[in-house]
């Protein structure tokens, strides 16, 4: 099976994420660490890790919809819960589909560095598409 | 009584660590700066920028921006409220997005802390493209105090 390729938005080059795909073919995105995403001294700001959790969302959901020509599509809530410091190095992400209907996307996303069962963060993003 | 001794204006003290505040680490990195404050709010605001763009077609803006923007405008209206600068870390946000901030407009964010107890915050706000009366997104919050067990 060809692996597709993700296109990720100008903001992932900016915030330094980039997509990869584990042994059983899932993605999943790393934010590497550098000074840019750094909030109160010693921890990564949360709106890097909002970011990072929006972009494995999206971009989770864009690839579920890679079969689909002209559709896009437009977040309407995003809640963000913070669960741990986000320490100075490498943060992971990955999204979770829970229903993909035909107007609205419901997804989940988690963001961990050392541990994926102790999760720093997570988010739910209600997306709108519009197809065609 | 020594109580009755005011502290030297506060007011100008939050004013200046807002601007300072702003410049560091990934709220730098996006280009924030500050805007105002009053004694329960502040607003900071960000300009357009082509590499903060989360859709690459329409050129509107990213979440991930919006969000940072917003958590630091409802995290300095928690220090201004309370007064001093505690030590404090985002609970939760959540951001409704009421429409697409246009392209090429700075976005402005305006953070007010309405309800303080000794370890949370709550706070709401809401973010604009230009006109205050029409928001592109309205966003509400928690902050716990890290300072206390």
């Amino acid at each position: 099976m060809m692996t597709r390729a993700l296109s990720l938005p100008p903001y992932a080059d900016f915030l330094g994420v980039a997509a990869d795909r584990d042994e059983a073919g899932v993605l999943f995105f790393r934010l590497g660490f550098a000074a840019k995403v750094i909030g109160r001294p010693g921890f990564l700001h949360g709106g890097a890790i909002a970011g990072l959790l929006e972009i494995a969302a999206v971009g989770t959901l864009l690839d579920a919809l890679a079969g689909e020509t002209g559709v896009s599509v437009k977040p309407i809530t995003v809640t963000v819960d913070f669960m741990r410091g986000g320490r100075e190095r490498e943060t992971f992400a990955a999204a979770r589909i829970s229903r993909l209907g035909a107007r609205i996307a419901n997804v989940e996303a988690f963001a961990w560095q050392d541990d994926r069962e102790k999760p720093i963060a997570g988010a739910r993003m209600n997306l709108m598409l519009r197809r065609g | 009584m020594s109580d009755t001794f005011l502290p030297p204006s506060p007011e100008l003290d939050i004013a200046a660590a807002a601007r300072m505040v702003v410049t560091l680490g990934h709220n730098g990195a996006i280009g924030a700066y500050y805007v105002a404050h009053g004694e329960d709010w502040a607003e900071l605001a960000i300009d357009y920028r082509d590499d903060l763009v989360g859709d690459a077609e329409s050129g509107v803006l990213a979440s991930g921006p919006i969000i940072t923007l917003m958590d630091m405008a409802t995290s300095m209206a928690v220090w201004i409220k309370r007064g001093v600068f505690r030590p404090q870390a985002t609970l939760d946000l959540r951001i409704d997005y009421l429409r697409a901030a246009t392209p090429g407009r700075s976005v402005t964010g305006h953070g007010e802390c309405y309800r303080l107890t000794r370890r949370v915050a709550f706070v709401r706000g809401y973010a604009h493209d230009g006109d205050p009366a029409d928001p592109i997104a309205h966003v509400a919050g928690t902050f716990m105090m890290t300072d206390e067990a």
